[in-house]
C-alpha cells in the first residue's frame, strides 16, 4: 500500500463528551472481558481508559481500513498485561468486531493474554515482557526519522516497568537521537503486582528521571481528557526531543472497590463483583453475565 | 550431494589469512550500496565488529546504540518492523547473551527482519578471558523459533553469507571471529541450509563449523599420515541443519565426531546428534568441544591447543577414540 494511492490516515479529534463516553464504554468492555476469561488484569486497563480514548479517538492518525499504511501513527502497549484496554480500543476504533472481545484469553482465539503482533489488525508489537516495548517504540521512531515520515510513535509504559533496565537504555538513546516523534505515556498509578511501588522497589520521581535524561516531561492527570489532549499537542510541538506524559492515574478507576487496590492488578472479579462493577459503570444489563451475547458489546 | 575432490597438496600455495569479522565489514559496506533499506546498529564496538566500515560509507544509515545491547535488539526490531533491513553487531557474549530476552520477545516472536552478526565468539577471542569467550551462543540462538544460525568457515564464505541472509525475510544469527584464520581453497560459496564436504574420506566424518573447519582440514592431513582417512563436513548453517548431508557422511564413514569452539551442550554437536537420531542413522558419535567448563586467558593459539581444538588436538582425539 502506497501513500500515493491511498488516503493518509487522519486523527478523529472527537469531542470531550465523546471521549468520556468512549472511556466508559472501554471500562465496561474490560470488566466483561476479564470476567469472561476468569483471569487477567482488570484494574490497570480501567486506569488507562482516558489515555487510550484520547490517543485513538483524538490524537493518533490511524485508519482501520488501512492498518498497514506506512504513514500511520504507531502505538505500542509496553505494559502489555493491560491489553484488555488495547483490545477494546482497537475494536471500538473499528479494527475488528467488538463482539469478538468475548474471546479474550480463550483457547484458539486471537486475543492472547498479552499483545501478539499479527494476531489482530492494529496490534503493532508483541509485548508483555516489561521493558521491551518502549525500546521497540524507540526503534520505530528512529525508522520514521530516517525516512522523513510524519508518522509519530506512541507507547504506554508504567511505573512498575520503570524498574526494568531496558527503558532507561531507550531513554538515553531516544534523547541522543532527538526522537521528537516519540511520545511515552507513563501510567503512574503507584501499584504493581506485589503491592505499592514505593514499598516493592521505589522508582522515585520517574518524571524527573526522564527530564534528567533529556526528555520533555509533562505531568498530567491521566483521567482529565482536556489535559491529555493539551499535553499531546505540546509533545507534537517539540520536534527536538522525545516527550514523556507523566500521567497520574488511579488503578481500577471507575469501579469503587477496585480503585487504588493492588489486589485487582492481576485478579478477575467474581460474579458479584462483576455485576457491581457493571452497575457502577452504567451497563444496561449488569446482571446478565452471559458475555457471548452480541448485545452486550453493541448496546 | 556430490563430494568435492580432494585438494591437491603437492604444491601448497601460501595460506592467506583473514578474520571473518573483516570480511563482514567489507561485505556489509558492499551490501549498503545495493540495499538502500539497509540500516546497521552497533553497541560501541564498531571498530572491532567492523561495522565501522559501513558507517564510514553510510553515516546516515548507521546508528551507534552505545553500551546497551538490550536496547539495540529493541531498536533493531522497531526498525525492521518499519520496513528496514537491519544488521546489528556486538561481541557474541553481549549480542546473544545479554540481549537474549529482547531478541526472543521483540525479534524472534515477530519474525522481524534482523540479522544479528556477532563477532569475537568462542575461545579465539583469546586474552579477554572467560567473561568474553562466548561458548553458549549457538545454544541460545538455536532454540529460538524463526531464528536461523550460521557460522561461516572463512572470510570468503562470510562475504557470501552476508549477502545471502539479506535475501531471507526473517531473523538470522551469524557468528564471526576475531582471530585471523586461513582462507580455504576450493570452498563452495554459501547457501543457507547446505553443508559442504570440504574434504572427502571414509574412516571418520568430522562435522564442524567456523574457525574449526581449517583446524579439521589440517587434522585430516595429520590423520592421513596415520592411515586414517577423515572426511570434513563444513556445517556453516547450524539451523536449519543439512540433515540429508549429515546423514550421508555419517553413513559413508560409519563414525562421526563433531568439532566446535562452543559447549558440546546445545551447539553443533547436539544438533548433529539430534539430526542423526531422527534420521535413524546409528553410528558411533563423539562430541568434541568445550565440555562443561569456561575458558581462560591467553592467546587463541594456546587456548585451542589446551582444549584440544587445534589440528593436533583434534587428530589426537580421533586417534584415541579409534584406539579405544
Amino acid at each position: 500500500m502506497s501513500p500515493t494511492t491511498s488516503t493518509c490516515p487522519t486523527a478523529l479529534r472527537e469531542s470531550i463528551a465523546q471521549l468520556e463516553a468512549r472511556s466508559n464504554r472501554m471500562r465496561r468492555d474490560v470488566i466483561r472481558m476479564v470476567h469472561a476469561a476468569a483471569c487477567g488484569h482488570p484494574a490497570g486497563p480501567l486506569g488507562m481508559a482516558e489515555m487510550m480514548s484520547v490517543l485513538y479517538f483524538h490524537e493518533m492518525a490511524v485508519d482501520p481500513t488501512q492498518p498497514a499504511h506506512p504513514m500511520r501513527d504507531r502505538f505500542i502497549l509496553s505494559n502489555g498485561h493491560c491489553c484488555a484496554a488495547l483490545y477494546s480500543t482497537l475494536a471500538r476504533r473499528g479494527f475488528f468486531p467488538a463482539k469478538d472481545l468475548a474471546q479474550f484469553r480463550k483457547f484458539g482465539s486471537h486475543f492472547q493474554g498479552h499483545p501478539h503482533l499479527g494476531a489482530l489488525p492494529g496490534i503493532e508489537m508483541s509485548t508483555g515482557s516489561l521493558g521491551t516495548g518502549v525500546s521497540v517504540a524507540g526503534g520505530m521512531a528512529l525508522a520514521a526519522k530516517v525516512d522523513g515520515s510524519p508518522a509519530r510513535i506512541y507507547a504506554v509504559t508504567s511505573d512498575g516497568e520503570s524498574q526494568e533496565g531496558q527503558p532507561w537504555e531507550n531513554a538515553t538513546a531516544a534523547a541522543h537521537y532527538g526522537l521528537g516523534n516519540l511520545t511515552l505515556l507513563l501510567d503512574w498509578n503507584g501499584i504493581q503486582i506485589d503491592g505499592r511501588t514505593e514499598d516493592v522497589m521505589n522508582p522515585g520521581d520517574i518524571g524527573a528521571k526522564y527530564a534528567a535524561f533529556g526528555w520533555q516531561v509533562i505531568e498530567v492527570d491521566g483521567h482529565e481528557i482536556q489535559g491529555l489532549i493539551d499535553a499531546l499537542a505540546e509533545a507534537r510541538a517539540d520536534e527536538s526531543r522525545p516527550t514523556l506524559l507523566a500521567c497520574r492515574t488511579t488503578i481500577g478507576k471507575g469501579v469503587s472497590y477496585m480503585e487504588d487496590i493492588p489486589d485487582f492488578h492481576g485478579m478477575a472479579p467474581n460474579d458479584e463483583q462483576a455485576i457491581q462493577a457493571l452497575r457502577e459503570l452504567g451497563d444496561v444489563s449488569p446482571e446478565d453475565l452471559n458475555h457471548e451475547k452480541p448485545a452486550h458489546w453493541t448496546e | 550431494m556430490v563430494a568435492s575432490p580432494r585438494m591437491d597438496r603437492t604444491a601448497p600455495p601460501p595460506v592467506k589469512q583473514e578474520a571473518t569479522r573483516a570480511a563482514y565489514g567489507r561485505a556489509l559496506e558492499a551490501l549498503g550500496h545495493q540495499r538502500t533499506d539497509l540500516v546497521v546498529l552497533d553497541a560501541d564496538l564498531s571498530g572491532s565488529t567492523k561495522t565501522r566500515v559501513f558507517a564510514k560509507s553510510f553515516p546516515d544509515r548507521f546508528f551507534n546504540i552505545g553500551v546497551a545491547e538490550m536496547n539495540m535488539a529493541g531498536y533493531a526490531a522497531g526498525l525492521a518492523l518499519s520496513g528496514k533491513l537491519v544488521y546489528c553487531s556486538s561481541f557474541a557474549m553481549f549480542a546473544a547473551g545479554k540481549a537474549w530476552e529482547p531478541i526472543r520477545q521483540s525479534i524472534a516472536i515477530t519474525n522481524a527482519n534482523v540479522k544479528i552478526v556477532a563477532s569475537h565468539a568462542g575461545l579465539t577471542v583469546g586474552e579477554d578471558g572467560a567473561s568474553h569467550q562466548m561458548l553458549e551462543d549457538l545454544a541460545l540462538m538455536r532454540v529460538l523459533p524463526n531464528m536461523r544460525v550460521i557460522v561461516p568457515a572463512d572470510s570468503r564464505q562470510t562475504e557470501a553469507a552476508v549477502a545471502a541472509i539479506a535475501e531471507i525475510d526473517g531473523p538470522c544469527y551469524m557468528r564471526v571471529s576475531r582471530a585471523a584464520t586461513p582462507i580455504l581453497q576450493d570452498l563452495p560459496s554459501f547457501e543457507l541450509g547446505r553443508a559442504d564436504v570440504v574434504r572427502d574420506g571414509e574412516d571418520i566424518a568430522l562435522i564442524t563449523c567456523g574457525v574449526e573447519v581449517a583446524e579439521c582440514m589440517k587434522a585430516a592431513d595429520l590423520l592421513a599420515e596415520q592411515g586414517i582417512d577423515a572426511l570434513v563436513l563444513n556445517a556453516a548453517t547450524i539451523k536449519p541443519l543439512d540433515d540429508v548431508t549429515v546423514a550421508h557422511v555419517a553413513q559413508r564413514c560409519g563414525r562421526v565426531m563433531t568439532v566446535e569452539e562452543h559447549q558440546i551442550i546445545g551447539g553443533l554437536g547436539e544438533a548433529v546428534a539430534s539430526s542423526l537420531a531422527q534420521s535413524g542413522v546409528a553410528v558411533p558419535l563423539r562430541l568434541h568441544g568445550m565440555k562443561g567448563e569456561f575458558g581462560q586467558t591467553g592467546p587463541a593459539k594456546n587456548l585451542l591447543d589446551h582444549y584440544c581444538l587445534d589440528a593436533a588436538g583434534i587428530a589426537a582425539e580421533v586417534q584415541s577414540w579409534l584406539a579405544s
